[in-house]
C-alpha cells in the first residue's frame, strides 16, 4: 500500500477502491451462495405440499411478469443513473435513481400484494413445507431488495450533501453490482419457481 | 404485545443449586472484569486504545482473550461431564435430570465456535498481514465489526446460564428434536441466535483475510514466496466464505421454523429433517478444516524454526493445503452414512473421505522431514508440535476407519467418535493454537513467555489427553453411545474413571497455562524481546518491533525469496533504515464495531425472549450505524513521518542494546543465519 | 534447559503411562460386542475393521518411528548428526509421500466399496430361510416391535430365532432416533413419516443389547431393549404363544396412550395389533393427522416416495 502525501484531497488511495470492489464482489458470491441453497431446498421441496396448495394454484403468470418488467427496467434506470454519473451529471444521476427506487418499490408492491393474498387464503409459510420454502426464498430476495432500496436512499442523500465525490462514486457502483445481482437471482427465480410452477 | 416477550421471573436460574452456580460464577466473573479495570483506572486505556481500535494487532489479541476465557468455561463442561459420568453407574449421578444434556451442547458449541473460531481468527489477524509486508488488513472497520459479531455470540451462550437455560440439542441441533414442538423454550433458541451472529462474523472474516492476501502483498511477495501459515490462512477463507453461508441457511431455517412455525424440518406439514442434516453438514465438514488450517500453518512455522532447517518440501505443502481445502467440500456425507443412502452414495462419500488422508498423510511426512538433519530446539511450540505428529495419526486411522460405511455402523454416534474427533481437534487444533500463541505471544506484547511451565503445561496436555480419550476409543467398541447421562453396564465404569482422571491432568495443564501466564508478566522485564526476533525467525512477522509499531513496517519490504526475512538476514539488509521516512495513512479508532456487536447481542436476546419491539429497534440501530459509518470519508489519519522517524530511531535504539541474535545462547543453537560477504 | 534434560525421562513416563492405559482398557474390550460379535453383520463389519488398521499400520508405524528417531538424533545439542539446513526438497521422498498413503486409499477403497454393498443395511440376508419381518417404531423412550405376521407387538423385547434373518423395516413416532444392535450389526435412523430398513442374524442363540443411539431428550439414556435369538424355532414359537395369550391388545386407543412420553418401561406385551398400524403412524406423519383406523391408507402418498415412504 503506498502513502500518500498531506497534499492529497482524498487521504485513500486508489489501490483501497479496489480492494473494496473486489471484496464486495467476493461477498457477493457469498450471498449467491446462500440463495443457490435456497434454490435447492426449494426444488428438493417442490412435493412437499402436505395436502395444501400447491404452486401452480397460487401462482399467477400476470403478476410474476410485471414483477419481472418492473425490476429488469429498473436494472436499466440504474445503469442510465451511472451513465449520467460517468458524465458527473448529477441531477440526471439522481432522476434515474429515484426512477430505479421507484421501479424498485414497485416490484415490492406486488411482492407484497402476493404475500398477503397467499398468506389470506391459507396458504402462508406455516401450510406446507413447499410454501416455507417458496415464502423463505422469495422473500430473502424481497428482503435483499428493500436493503438495495435504503442503500439508494442513502446514495441519494450522500450525493446531494457531499456531490459526486470519488468515495460517493465508489460506493455506488458497488450499490449497483448489488442491484443487478438481485435481478439475476430474481431471473433465477422466475425460471425455476414460477415458469415450472405453472405447468 | 408484552414488553418482555416470554421472559418472567420463572427464567432465572433458581431451579437447581448448579444452575444458580453457574450464573453466579459467570456474574461474578463479569463484575470482577469491570472491577479490575477500575481499580488499575484504565477504563480510558480498555475503551480508547482497546474496544475502538481498528488495529489488526489488537484486535487479533482480543480474539484470542475470549478464545482462552471461553476454553476454561467449556472445559469446565468437559469436567462436569467426566466426573459425572464416573460415578452415574445405575444411579443418576450428581447433575440434576436436564442439566447434563445442557452441558454437552454447550460444550461442543462453546468449544467450536467461541474457543476454536476466535483462536484461529486471533493468530491470522495478529500475523497474517505481517507475514505478507502488510500494514493493515483490507478492511479494517470490518474486522473490528466481526470481532464483536463473535464476542455477541459468546456473549449469549454466557448469559443463558444466567436467564433461561441452554440448548440440549447438541452442538449440532438436529431436529425436529431442536423443533419448536419438541423443545418449546428458549435453549434451541440461544444457541440458534449465537451461532448465526457469530457466523456472520465468520463469514465477512473470510472475505476480509481472502482479499487481504489477494491485494496487500508487499512488492516481490508472489504467491508462491508466502509462508505456509499464510498459504493456510488462504485456503481456510476460501472455505470460510463458501461454508458459513450454508451454516447460515441451515440455522436460519431452523429459526424460521420455531420462531414463525414454519415446516423446514418438522415431522409433519411436509418438513424434511434429512435437509437440515445435509445443508448443517455441507458447512460442518468444511468447518473442520477451517479449525485445522491455520494450526497446520503454525506447525509448518514452528517447526522450521526450531529445527532451524528451511521447511521440507513447501510446494508439496501448498498443494496438499489446496487439496485439503478443495477435497473438504465432497466427503459431508460421512457425518450421516447411518441416514440410510444408497450403498453407492455411501460408498463415494466413503472413498473421497479416505481420499483427503493422502495430503494429510503428506504434510505429516514435510514436517518430520524438516526435522531431518536439522538442529531441533524444544521450546513449548516444539513441543506441541512433536506431540501432534505422534497423537494425530491415531485420530487420523480412526478416521479412516469412520471413514467406511459397514464401520461406522457400528460405531457411529459411540464414544469412538467422540474420540476420533477429539484426537483431530486438541492434538491438531488446540496444540497448534498453543503452539501458536506461545510462539507469537512475544512479538504481540514484548516479552516471553516462561517456558518451564510452558513445557509442563505440554506434559500435562499430552498425557491427560491420552488418559481421558483413549478409554473412549475402547467404550466405543464395547457400545456406548454418546450423550449418556446415565448407564447400567458396569464394564463401562472403570473406563470412564479412567477418562475423568485424565480429565483432571488436562485440567492441571490449564493451571499451568494460567501459572504461566501470570509469571510471564511478572517477570517481563528479564525476558524482554528488545530485537522483535526472539527465536531467529524466518519469515517477515519477525522483521517488525515486538511489539509492532502501529503500522507495522515503516517502509514495505522488498522480498526476494521464500522465508523473506532469513533471506533478508543473510543478506544484512534486514534491519537497513532509510534515509527518508513517508506520512503513512492510517485507520481512525472508532466504537461502530462494539456498538454493532452490542446491538447484535441485545438482538438475539430479544429474539430468543420474543420481544419483537426490542429486535426491530436494533436491526433499526444496526443499520444506523452502518448508514453512518458508509457516509464517514474521514475514516484515516495520517501519521506524519516525522513521527514515524522518531518511533523508528526509538527501535534501532534498542537494537543497538539488544544481543545480534537472540538464540546465541541456547545450547542447540546451530550458528545461522550466516551473513553474505557484504557487497 | 530443565525442558531437554527432562525429555528421555519424561518420554519414558509417556510411554508407560500409555501402555498401562492401553492395557486396563483391552480388558474390556476384548469381550465386547462389537469385538466379539454374535452374527455375521457385525462379523464381517469387524473384519473390515481389522483389515483396515492393518493396512494403515504402514503408514502410521513409521510416522512414530521417524518422530521418535529424529527427535532424539537431531536434537539441537547433538553435534555428531549431519546438519543440512537447506535440504528442503527431494523428489524420491515426494514420490514416496504421495505415492504409498495414495496406493494404501485405492486398495481400501476397494474393500470400502464392496463391503459397503455387500453389508448394506437393506440388503436382505439370504440364509436358505425365509426372514422373520418385524416393525419397529421408536418412541419417547421406548421401542415397540410389531410382528405383522405374528399379530402381535412388544414393548422393549425383540424375540427371534437364531439362524433366522430378521428383516426390519423401522419408523419413528417422534424425533429422530438410531436402532442398533452391536453385537449383530449396524445402525439406522429412525425418522417420523419415513421407513427405513436393517437386516440382521444372529448366528447363536443369546441375549443382546440393543438401543437408541441419536440423543432424543430426558429418557435417552434409558432407552434401551433386549434383543434375543431364541435356540431354535420351537422356543420362538413358544414365546409367541405367551405374548398372545395376553390380555391385552394394542388397538388405535392403546397405542395413542402409549405414544405418550415415557421411560424404563417394563416390556408389555399385546396380543392383537391395530391393522398396518405400521403404515398408519408413517401415513400419519405424511397426512398431519391422528391415526383413524377406518381411513384408507393414501394410494399415492406422496409423488417421490413410494406409498410406504420408503426412502428408496
Amino acid at each position: 500500500m503506498t502513502a500518500t502525501t498531506t497534499m492529497d484531497a482524498t487521504p485513500i488511495s486508489h489501490e483501497k477502491y479496489e480492494e473494496r470492489a473486489f471484496g464486495f464482489w467476493i461477498y457477493l458470491m457469498s450471498d449467491a451462495i446462500i440463495f443457490a441453497l435456497l434454490f435447492a431446498t426449494y426444488v428438493v421441496m417442490l412435493g412437499n405440499t402436505a395436502g395444501g396448495p400447491t404452486g401452480k394454484e397460487l401462482f399467477s403468470l400476470e403478476r410474476a411478469a410485471g414483477e419481472t418488467a418492473l425490476l429488469l427496467l429498473s436494472s436499466a434506470t440504474f445503469g442510465f443513473a451511472a451513465v449520467a454519473l460517468a458524465n458527473a451529471d448529477k441531477s440526471r444521476s439522481l432522476l434515474w435513481l429515484l426512477v430505479t427506487v421507484a421501479l424498485g418499490a414497485g416490484f415490492l408492491f406486488l411482492e407484497f400484494r402476493e404475500f398477503r393474498g397467499m398468506i389470506a387464503q391459507g396458504a402462508g409459510p406455516d401450510r406446507s413445507g413447499f410454501l416455507s420454502a417458496f415464502f423463505t426464498l422469495v422473500g430473502t430476495h424481497g428482503v435483499h431488495v428493500s436493503i438495495g432500496i435504503l442503500g439508494i436512499f442513502v446514495i441519494i442523500g450522500q450525493v446531494l450533501i457531499k456531490g459526486l465525490t470519488t468515495p460517493v462514486v465508489s460506493r455506488l457502483a458497488r450499490l449497483g453490482l448489488f442491484w443487478h445481482f438481485l435481478d439475476i437471482i430474481w431471473v433465477a427465480i422466475f425460471s425455476v419457481v414460477y415458469l415450472p410452477g405453472l405447468f | 404485545m408484552e414488553i418482555f416477550g416470554r421472559l418472567t421471573i420463572d427464567s432465572l436460574p433458581f431451579y437447581s443449586a448448579i444452575a444458580a452456580s453457574g450464573a453466579a460464577v459467570t456474574m461474578l466473573g463479569a463484575l470482577s472484569v469491570m472491577a479490575l479495570i477500575t481499580y488499575f483506572g484504565a477504563w480510558r486505556l480498555v475503551l480508547f486504545d482497546w474496544v475502538s481500535s481498528l488495529d489488526h494487532k489488537k484486535i487479533g489479541i482480543m480474539y484470542i482473550m475470549i478464545a482462552l476465557v471461553m476454553l476454561l468455561r467449556g472445559f469446565i463442561d468437559a469436567a462436569m461431564m467426566r466426573s459425572q459420568q464416573a460415578i452415574a453407574y445405575n444411579n443418576d449421578g450428581y447433575l440434576p435430570p436436564g442439566h447434563f444434556d445442557q452441558i454437552f451442547t454447550s460444550h461442543g458449541t462453546i468449544m467450536i465456535f467461541f474457543m476454536a473460531m476466535p483462536f484461529l481468527s486471533g493468530l491470522i489477524n495478529l500475523i497474517m498481514p505481517q507475514q505478507i509486508g502488510a500494514r493493515d488488513v483490507a478492511f479494517p472497520f470490518m474486522n473490528s465489526v466481526n470481532l464483536w459479531l463473535t464476542a455477541a455470540g459468546a456473549g449469549l451462550v454466557l448469559i443463558s446460564l444466567v436467564i433461561g437455560q441452554f440448548s440440549t440439542a447438541g452442538w449440532t441441533g438436529y431436529p425436529p428434536y431442536s423443533g419448536a414442538e419438541y423443545n418449546p423454550g428458549v435453549g434451541v433458541d440461544y444457541w440458534l441466535w449465537a451461532v448465526l451472529i457469530s457466523g456472520v462474523g465468520s463469514t465477512m472474516s473470510g472475505i476480509n483475510f481472502l482479499v487481504t492476501i489477494i491485494k496487500c502483498r508487499a512488492p516481490g511477495m508472489y504467491l508462491f514466496r508466502m509462508p505456509l501459515f499464510t498459504w493456510t490462512v488462504f485456503v481456510t477463507s476460501i472455505l470460510m466464505i463458501f461454508a458459513f453461508p450454508a451454516l447460515t441457511v441451515a440455522c436460519g431455517m431452523l429459526a424460521l421454523d420455531r420462531t414463525f412455525g414454519m415446516h423446514f424440518f418438522t415431522n409433519a406439514m411436509g418438513g424434511n429433517m434429512m435437509n437440515y442434516i445435509n445443508l448443517f453438514w455441507l458447512w460442518g465438514h468444511p468447518e473442520v478444516y477451517i479449525l485445522i488450517l491455520p494450526a497446520f500453518g503454525v506447525f509448518s512455522e514452528v517447526v522450521a524454526t526450531f529445527s532451524q532447517k528451511r521447511l521440507f518440501g513447501y510446494i508439496s505443502l501448498v498443494l496438499a493445503t489446496v487439496a485439503i481445502g478443495l477435497l473438504s467440500f465432497t466427503v459431508w456425507l460421512h457425518h450421516f452414512f447411518t441416514m440410510g443412502s444408497s450403498a453407492n452414495v455411501n460408498a463415494f462419500f466413503g472413498i473421497m473421505t479416505t481420499i483427503i488422508a493422502v495430503p494429510t498423510g503428506v504434510k505429516v511426512f514435510d514436517w518430520l522431514l524438516t526435522m531431518y538433519r536439522g538442529r531441533i530446539i524444544f521450546k513449548p511450540p516444539m513441543l506441541f508440535t512433536i506431540g501432534f505428529l505422534v497423537t494425530f495419526v491415531i485420530g487420523g486411522l480412526s478416521g479412516v476407519l469412520l471413514a467406511m460405511p459397514p464401520v461406522d455402523y457400528l460405531l457411529h454416534n459411540t464414544t469412538f467418535l467422540i474420540a476420533h474427533f477429539h484426537n483431530m481437534i486438541i492434538p491438531g487444533v488446540l496444540f497448534g493454537y498453543l503452539a501458536g500463541y506461545m510462539f507469537w505471544f512475544p512479538k504481540a506484547f514484548g516479552f516471553k513467555l516462561n517456558e518451564k511451565w510452558g513445557a509442563w503445561s505440554f506434559w500435562c496436555w499430552i498425557i491427560g489427553f491420552y488418559i481421558a480419550f483413549m478409554p473412549l476409543y475402547v467404550l466405543g467398541l464395547m457400545g456406548m453411545p454418546r450423550r449418556m447421562e446415565h448407564y447400567d453396564v458396569a464394564a463401562w465404569q472403570m473406563h470412564l474413571i479412567i477418562a475423568a482422571v485424565g480429565a483432571f491432568i488436562i485440567f492441571l495443564g490449564i493451571v499451568c497455562l494460567g501459572v504461566q501466564l501470570a509469571l510471564s508478566i511478572r517477570d517481563r522485564q528479564q525476558a524482554l524481546d528488545l530485537t522483535g526476533d526472539p527465536w531467529n525467525g524466518r519469515s517477515l512477522e519477525w522483521a517488525t518491533s515486538s511489539p509492532p509499531a502501529p503500522y507495522n513496517f515503516a517502509v514495505l519490504p522488498k522480498v526476494r525469496s521464500v522465508d523473506a526475512f532469513w533471506d533478508m538476514k543473510q543478506r544484512g539488509v534486514a534491519y537497513h533504515q532509510p534515509d527518508r521516512y513517508v506520512d503513512l495513512v492510517l485507520p481512525k479508532n472508532s466504537f461502530i464495531g462494539a456498538f454493532i456487536g452490542g446491538a447484535g447481542f441485545v438482538f438475539g436476546f430479544a429474539m430468543v425472549w420474543y420481544m419483537w419491539w426490542l429486535a426491530v429497534l436494533c436491526l433499526a440501530a444496526i443499520a444506523l450505524a452502518v448508514i453512518v459509518r458508509a457516509s464517514d470519508d474521514d475514516t484515516d489519519y495520517v501519521m506524519l513521518a516525522s513521527d514515524v522517524k522518531e518511533i523508528e530511531d526509538a527501535r534501532c535504539a534498542e537494537l543497538a542494546k539488544a544481543p545480534r541474535n537472540e538464540m546465541a545462547d541456547d545450547p542447540g543453537f546451530a550458528g545461522e543465519p550466516v551473513l553474505e560477504a557484504s557487497a | 534447559m530443565i525442558v531437554r534434560l527432562a525429555l528421555p525421562y519424561r518420554l519414558q513416563r509417556v510411554a508407560s503411562a500409555f501402555g498401562l492405559v492401553l492395557l486396563c482398557s483391552g480388558c474390556g474390550a476384548l469381550t465386547s460386542p462389537d469385538l466379539d460379535p454374535s452374527g455375521p453383520v457385525t462379523l464381517a463389519e469387524r473384519l473390515l475393521l481389522f483389515d483396515a488398521v492393518s493396512i494403515m499400520m504402514i503408514v502410521v508405524v513409521p510416522v512414530f518411528i521417524m518422530t521418535a528417531l529424529f527427535t532424539w538424533r537431531y536434537r539441537g545439542t547433538n553435534r555428531n548428526a549431519r546438519y543440512t539446513p537447506n535440504f528442503a526438497y527431494y523428489w524420491p521422498v515426494e514420490i514416496l509421500v504421495w505415492g504409498v498413503p495414495a496406493a494404501i486409499i485405492v486398495w481400501l477403497g476397494f474393500h470400502l466399496w464392496e463391503g459397503t454393498h455387500r453389508l448394506d443395511p437393506y440388503k436382505a440376508i439370504d440364509q436358505g430361510v425365509e426372514a422373520l419381518r418385524v416393525e419397529a417404531v421408536a418412541q419417547d423412550w421406548k421401542w415397540l416391535f410389531i410382528y405383522p405376521e405374528q399379530n402381535i407387538a412388544v414393548v422393549n423385547e425383540l424375540v427371534f430365532p437364531s439362524g433366522t434373518p430378521l428383516a426390519l423395516r423401522i419408523t419413528s413416532d417422534t424425533v429422530m432416533n438410531s436402532f442398533v444392535i452391536p453385537a449383530l450389526g449396524g445402525q439406522i435412523y429412525a425418522m417420523a413419516g419415513m421407513q427405513t430398513r436393517l437386516h440382521l442374524l444372529a448366528d447363536k442363540p443369546g441375549r443382546f443389547m440393543g438401543r437408541n443411539v441419536q440423543y432424543s431428550g430426558r429418557g435417552f439414556a434409558d432407552q434401551q431393549f433386549d434383543a434375543i435369538a431364541t435356540f431354535s424355532k420351537e422356543d420362538f414359537e413358544a414365546w409367541a404363544a405367551k405374548v398372545k395369550a395376553s390380555l391385552d391388545t394394542l388397538d388405535a386407543a392403546t397405542y395413542e396412550q402409549l405414544a405418550k412420553p415415557s421411560a424404563k418401561v417394563p416390556v408389555t406385551y399385546y396380543s392383537g395389533v391395530e391393522p398396518n398400524l405400521f403404515d398408519k403412524i408413517i401415513a400419519k406423519w405424511r397426512r398431519g393427522d391422528e391415526i383413524d383406523p377406518s381411513a384408507p391408507l393414501p394410494a399415492n402418498g406422496n409423488r417421490r416416495m413410494r406409498n410406504s415412504g420408503d426412502l428408496r
